[in-house]
Parts: structure tokens; C-alpha cells; sequence
């Protein structure tokens, strides 16, 4: 039994505002008054519900691919030593496994989401994911590049599209669905692209990325999936790439819909030279179309490892940039490309990118439909976020921030013309009520009673990103994790995982294609149950 | 000056990055002794491995065969290590100022990553020198490292500025993937010498064996070694710059990067 005492509460989804109030916790969850147990003196702190992350790549094999690529900043990045609560590992753009557990729950982050998993590494994916301590975990599965799915939309079999879709969502043990670059990674296996919506993807006659995008946002819905589909668009990063974004938020056609990292397909201009902000053309379309959320993908300046099932895109960075590159073809699902990357300030394209991460933070009126996200490790790391945080607080700091960027950048954006400041209660907002909310976790993100008591307390004080960097005590599932910007003790965290129904006949029609295509039987495919540590199953209806 | 004197072998690798001027040049003799070292994944003191004399100071003599001892000078800007022994592995990695002196051999990777200062061992030393860490872009930065003996493979790897001068035979892939910077052979290489090399030279005193990719551009003795030249002299190594005594043979490459490198191979004249 815990109490918070005195703290001023921030719980944007019960309408609490800085409210002086007490915050009980028992058994794991918050409840309306405990008698004895421990006292928290929360006096001068504020107390927020714990971080909920919509969009990030914490494990799985594309992400440890990207560890092993990148020595050099594994070498450069700060260690956490061996001690008798922690586990030894490394920080850095791409922690390690119990170092990311660590770092997230040292912010206050206490649920993450990962969001691009093959169906057939899943099982490694879930195995680094139980090695990531504290936060509690979803994630999403890859399937805007599934040739077993593709085939059937292009024949028309759209039911059999859905059990498809919900058997391979329970398969993997996952959450929701991704859809990256839909049919464009498909093609890149022809050395294509997909970058008309309304044309037949590579290899196929019929079907094309708008063919994808709506089926699945449309599955999600009939599944009655809690997440919608977690869209990654056509595009990503190509200057002009916000006709192909609003175009898509057309094709969802008023169904529930993710948009991810929404600063990579924000752009308008013609080429990398003539490139500029379109932030406020799409946060405009954005506001309208209540049916959608989105998170920034912010950038910040520094090193960072960009990673996605997007092969074309990465195959371009690594033309762009000379870097390294890693290029994983994930057989009939989907594809990977991994290029370092250095954003730099003086750089056009990338001082263009950091506003735009801003402005639509900033120009997308409702707090609850954007989250904070950088993608990481794509736009920056997340152990990051308290930076972009003090930089949408403060008006003041970000013009000054403005006046570093090249001349012709600030010409291409319209930042410094925004004076809106975030309030405490807006930053509670889209770092936790708001992507819990997106994600369908409903004891995540709030702090009444019934809700998993997973809370952020921090001291008050007037610097944004100090206040944010160093929580005075983080709790999670009840128990004190961090104390004084430091991790006390480890905790176990859980993993949500969907059970859709579906016509179990389906694996009959599944079978012959895993004896003649995959490199892996169809009996060694599924994910047992077993294979989760504290895996927590929700069973969802068909509507 | 503080003098360390090796009293017992590590039996796995001792890893003392502690052993810089940076570290013990304000600390008492206590504090010296008390410095921690990874003995494999334990942590012990310093004392446990040396014994110390003296305090406060950024003169350093290590004594002892130190070959199983590992990062000595590791980011020093300052002072002077003097190791009267063999050194082990990354000596002077990363740094920035000061002079290291090893009086017997060192292993691989000295200096790498290095951005100043000076480094000269007396006998032999491994490889990897100046180079670049597995997964860097750049190897050493600026700085020197002299070799009175003989060195590994892939020295001067990745390396942007500096110089690395070797008096007696190098091993394979001296001056891969070369940024920039200057290796002086005065007594040449094995194979493979300045493969992937995009900038930087590369000047032999000994005939050596050219990989095709590097083409013959003309013979001459290029003004700016003078400058090389009376540097090298000053620790004592000669490098001839008069054309009554030869030519140099300068080949550019690598063209497979394509590169524009050169080596310049000493030619001197008959009779």
C-alpha cells in the first residue's frame, strides 16, 4: 500500500488539472484510499500518469541488427554496470535490451509499443521484449507486404484476407496491426517502389498501396481490434510527400486509422534543394478527420540509427549519405533497411525536419490525437523526449533555436510564427493519456481508480526539459522503480497481447504455402503462449 | 614523477585506463592506489597489480611487462608516460596531448582513434595502429606515432591526419581505407598497402608490391617531404629528399574506391 501525498495531479483523462490531491495505490492499482502502508511526501512535485510511448523499435531483429552495425556508437554511448538490482548494458541510440527497460522507466515511461514485428521473428522479438524490464509492452505486426495477404486482395477474397489478418495477429502473439510503405516493400524485392497510391503494385495486377491501406484499416475495424492500423505511409521522407499523405488519409475513408510518425511525410517541394515544411497544409486536413491519431516522429540533432521495414527509402539514405547500410529481406512478409544517420543543424533537409516535428505537435489542435514520438531510434533516442518537451513549453527557446538554422531553412518553415506553449496538462496528454487511449489500453494513462498504478513524480520546476530528465520517483505496478532520477529496483513488465476470432479452418488453407515457400514449418510458426513471461490476453469480438 | 612497478601478472587482461597523467596528476599517493582496474569483470584497486611511489604528478614510469595490460593513456591530453617494458593493447587510445615511450614492444590498436600527442615505441608493435575502431568512419585524427621495429596489418586503418612512421617491415593492408593523413615505410610492406585509400599518403623507402589499382603517375621528388623530412629528423629517422640520390615513383589510387590517394616509392639512383 502506497499513498502520494500532496502532489499536484495531472490526470488529463479524468479532467484532473494540477489538482492537490492524494494518490492512492494498492495491489498494483490505484484505489480510492488505502489505510497505512508507505507515504510518498509529494509536496512541490507533480504527479502524472506513467509515460505510454505509441510508436517505437526497442527489439526484434531488425533493431539488433542495428546494434551490431554500429559499434562505434556502443563504444561512445554510457554504460550501466552490473549492481545487484541491474543488469550490465549500454545506452546509446540503440540501448540494449535492460538498459531500454531502464532508461524508459528513468523518464517515467512505463508502457511502450513496438511497432514493426515479423510474423516469423516474432518469437525474437518477444524473447528481447521480456528482457526489457519495468515497461509494459504491445506491438504491432507487419502486414502491408505479406504476399499471403496480397494474393488475396488480389483476387478479391477479402474475408479470407481477415482470418488471414486475425489467425497471424494471434500466431505472433501481437497487438495490432503495422502497415509499412504498403506494397512498396513488396516491390522493392523487384528493386521497386510504391509511390502512387492508385497504382497496381509491383508483381500484381490489381492490387495497389490504396487496395492494402483500406483493407486493413477495415479488418481492424471488423476485428474490433482496440489499436487501428498502425499506418507508416507511402513516401516516407520524399520531399512533396504530403500529397501522397493526405491522399491517404482519403483512402481510410472515415475508418480508425494510426498515422506514425507523421514529421517523415510532411513535406512539400520538389526535390531535397527546394524542400520545405508542409506541416500546416496537413495538420489542417488532420484536425478534420476526427477518425485519426498520429504521432510526431519528431527530430532532434545528433546521432541517431534510422530503421525500417521500408527497404526502397533506406536503400535511397545509403545512396544520399555514403553510410553504412543493412538491407534484410524478411521472405514472403516484409523487408528491413537500417542506415546510421547524423541529423545535423546546419543541414537544410534536417533543419527543415526538426520544425516540422514541431509544428505539428504544436498546429494539430487536439492534443489527444497526437503523440510524442521520435520514432526512435529513426528521428532521435527516446531517452530524448524531455528535450522536446522543454522545446514545446517555451516559446522563447525555440525561436532561439530557430536563429541557429541556416537562413534558407527558416525560410521553409513556419515555426517561429507559432506561439502556442504546451501546458502540463497538454504534455500529460500526449505522452500518456492520449497514446493509451490510441492504443485501447484503458488502465494505462490515467491515474483513477481502477488504473494500473504505473505514476511519473517530478519535481516542479520552471525548465521543461530539466523537470522531465530527472523524475524525483517513478512506480510501476505499484512498486517504486526509480527514486531520485535513479532505478531502485527492477520489475517485470507484462505483455498485452490480442486473441481475434477466427475460423480456425484457415490454418487448412495456410498450411500448403509454409511447405512450399517459407524456410520454417507451419507447426514451428505460431508463437506458444507459453513463450510470454507475463503475457496478459485480450479476447476481442468480431463486430 | 610517479613511479608503477607491475608486482604480479594479471591472469586475464588488466584493463587500466587510470594509468594516465589526466587521472593521477592532482591525487594523493592514496587515492593513486585506490584508482579502479577491471581485472576481467572485477573490480579491484590499483595496488593489488602496482606498486606506486610517489604522487601529484603528470610524469608516469611504468615498470614491468605490462603485455597483458590494457588502455594505458587511454584520452590523456597532458604529461608523459614513460613504460619501461612491453605495453599491451589500445595504449594511448583516443588521446589527445602528452607523450608515451615504451622502451620494449607494444601489441595492436596504439593509438587508436588518437587525435594528438606522441607516441614512440622502441621495439616492435602489433597491429591496427592509428586505426579506426570496428565501425568508425575515421581512424587517428592528428598526432604521432613513431615505431623503431616492425608493425602489424592494417595500420593507419580509416586514418584522417597524422603521421605514423615505421622503421622496420609492416604486415598487410597498411593504410586501408585511408582518409587522409601520412604513413612513412622506411622499411616497406607486405601486400595490399593503401587498399580502399581515398586520400593520404603513403611513402615507402623499400620497394614494394603495388596493388593494380594503383597507377604510375610520374617520378619526381615532391617539395613538400622537406617539410616531412626535417620533422622525421628531429626524432633522429631520415627520410631523402635530395634528387641527386633518387626519385620518388608516385601512384595514385585506389581507383577501385575510386581513391586519390598516392604512394610514393623511393627510387634511388644507381650506382
Amino acid at each position: 500500500m502506497l499513498r502520494i501525498a500532496g502532489g499536484k495531479v495531472y490526470d488529463p483523462a479524468n479532467g484532473i488539472d494540477g489538482v492537490v490531491k492524494d494518490i492512492c495505490i494498492a495491489d498494483g492499482k490505484i484505489v480510492a484510499n488505502v489505510d497505512g502502508g508507505k507515504t510518498i511526501d509529494a509536496t512541490g512535485m507533480i504527479v502524472f500518469p506513467g509515460g505510454v510511448d505509441v510508436h517505437t523499435h526497442v527489439a526484434g531483429a531488425a533493431l539488433n541488427f542495428a546494434r551490431a552495425m554500429t559499434p562505434e556508437n556502443q563504444r561512445a554511448a554510457s554504460a550501466f554496470m552490473h549492481s545487484v538490482e541491474r543488469r550490465a548494458g549500454i545506452g546509446g541510440p540503440t540501448p540494449t535490451t535492460f538498459a531500454t527497460g531502464y532508461l524508459y522507466a528513468g523518464m517515467g515511461f512505463t508502457t511502450v509499443n513496438e511497432a514493426a514485428v515479423p510474423v516469423i521473428s516474432a518469437k525474437h522479438t518477444h524473447e528481447e521484449l521480456r528482457d526489457t524490464p519495468i515497461v509494459d509492452k504491445t506491438s504491432c505486426l507487419l502486414m502491408a507486404n505479406n504476399e499471403i495477404l496480397l494474393d488475396l486482395l488480389e483476387t478479391g477474397e477479402t474475408e479470407r484476407a481477415k482470418q488471414v489478418v486475425a489467425w497471424l495477429i494471434w500466431a505472433a502473439k501481437a497487438y495490432g496491426i503495422k502497415a509499412v510503405n504498403p506494397g512498396g516493400v513488396a516491390a522493392w524485392k523487384w528493386g521497386k517502389d510504391a509511390k502512387n497510391l492508385h497504382e497496381p503494385v509491383e508483381g500484381y495486377s490489381k492490387v495497389t498501396p490504396a487496395t492494402i491501406i483500406a483493407n486493413l484499416a477495415r479488418i481492424a475495424d471488423e476485428l474490433q481490434l482496440p489499436h487501428p492500423v498502425h499506418l507508416h505511409c507511402n513516401n516516407l521522407g520524399a520531399p512533396g510527400n504530403v500529397a501522397t499523405t493526405i491522399e491517404t488519409m482519403n483512402v481510410l475513408n472515415g475508418h480508425r486509422g494510426h498515422l506514425a510518425h507523421l514529421q517523415f511525410h510532411a513535406y512539400g517541394g520538389d526535390d531535397w534543394h527546394t524542400m520545405r515544411s508542409e506541416a500546416a497544409r496537413l495538420a489542417e486536413h488532420f484536425n478534420r478527420q476526427k477518425n485519426l491519431t498520429t504521432d510526431a516522429g519528431a527530430v532532434l540533432f545528433g546521432n541517431a540509427v534510422t530503421i525500417t521495414a521500408d527497404g526502397p527509402w533506406q536503400h535511397l539514405l545509403y545512396q544520399l549519405t555514403g553510410q553504412k547500410w543493412g538491407n534484410l529481406d524478411v521472405e514472403n512478409e516484409t523487408g528491413c533497411g537500417i542506415v546510421p544517420y547524423t541529423y545535423k543543424g546546419n543541414n537544410l533537409v534536417n533543419a527543415v525536419q526538426w520544425a516540422v516535428g514541431l509544428e505539428l505537435l504544436l498546429l494539430i489542435d487536439d492534443p489527444w490525437r497526437v503523440h510524442l514520438t521520435t520514432d526512435h531510434p529513426n528521428g532521435a533516442c527516446f531517452w530524448r523526449y524531455p528535450e522536446i518537451i522543454h522545446l514545446l513549453m517555451n516559446a522563447d527557446f525555440r525561436r532561439d533555436c530557430i536563429k541557429k538554422l541556416p537562413a534558407k531553412a527558416q525560410k521553409r518553415i513556419v515555426l517561429q510564427d507559432i506561439d502556442r506553449e504546451y501546458t502540463l496538462y497538454e504534455i500529460a496528454i500526449i505522452t500518456s493519456a492520449g497514446p493509451a487511449r490510441a492504443l485501447g489500453l484503458a488502465n494505462k494513462g490515467h491515474l483513477g481508480v481502477g488504473a494500473d498504478a504505473d505514476v511519473a513524480i517530478y519535481q516542479e520546476k520552471p525548465d521543461g526539459e530539466l523537470l522531465f530528465r530527472y523524475p524525483r520517483y517513478v512506480i510501476k505496478g505499484g512498486e517504486i522503480v526509480v527514486e531520485e532520477g535513479d532505478v531502485r529496483s527492477v520489475v517485470d513488465g507484462r505483455e498485452f497481447v490480442i486473441r481475434p476470432r477466427f475460423d480456425i479452418a484457415i490454418e487448412d488453407y495456410l498450411r500448403p504455402f509454409f511447405q512450399q515457400y517459407y524456410t520454417m514449418s507451419f507447426e514451428n510458426y505460431p508463437v506458444e503462449l507459453d513463450r510470454l513471461e507475463h503475457a496478459e490476453v485480450l479476447e476481442c469480438e468480431q463486430a | 614523477m610517479i613511479r608503477f612497478t607491475l608486482k604480479r601478472q594479471p591472469t586475464v587482461p588488466l584493463e587500466a585506463e587510470c594509468l594516465s597523467p589526466d587521472v593521477v596528476c592532482a591525487l594523493s599517493h592514496g587515492e593513486i592506489r585506490s584508482l579502479p582496474v577491471y581485472h576481467g569483470k572485477r573490480r579491484l584497486r590499483l595496488d593489488e597489480f602496482f606498486d606506486v611511489d610517489g604522487e601529484a604528478s603528470a610524469d608516469l614510469e611504468i615498470h614491468g611487462d605490462l603485455s597483458r595490460v590494457k588502455w594505458i593513456g587511454r584520452e590523456m591530453t597532458q604529461g608523459k608516460i614513460r613504460i619501461v617494458g612491453d605495453a599491451g593493447m589500445h595504449l594511448g587510445a583516443y588521446m589527445k596531448g602528452g607523450e608515451i615511450e615504451v622502451t620494449g614492444n607494444a601489441s595492436d590498436w596504439i593509438g587508436g582513434e588518437m587525435k594528438g600527442g606522441l607516441i614512440r615505441i622502441g621495439g616492435n608493435a602489433g597491429g591496427q595502429i592509428g586505426a579506426a575502431y570496428r565501425g568508425s568512419r575515421a581512424g587517428m585524427n592528428g598526432g604521432t606515432i613513431l615505431v623503431r621495429g616492425s608493425a602489424g596489418v592494417e595500420i593507419g586503418m580509416r586514418m584522417k591526419r597524422g603521421i605514423i612512421a615505421v622503421q622496420g617491415p609492416v604486415r598487410d593492408f597498411a593504410g586501408l581505407q585511408m582518409l587522409g593523413g601520412t604513413i612513412v615505410l622506411l622499411g616497406g610492406a607486405e601486400i595490399r598497402t593503401g587498399a580502399w585509400m581515398k586520400r593520404g599518403t603513403i611513402i615507402s623507402l623499400a620497394s614494394i608490391p603495388l596493388m593494380p589499382t594503383f597507377c604510375f603517375a610520374c617520378a619526381y621528388v615532391p617539395t613538400f617531404l622537406r617539410v616531412y623530412a626535417r620533422f622525421l629528423a628531429s626524432f633522429g629517422l631520415s627520410l631523402p629528399i635530395d634528387d641527386s640520390q633518387g626519385v620518388y615513383h608516385r601512384y595514385s589510387g585506389d581507383t577501385a574506391v575510386p581513391g586519390k590517394g598516392e604512394i610514393l616509392v623511393w627510387h634511388p639512383s644507381a650506382g
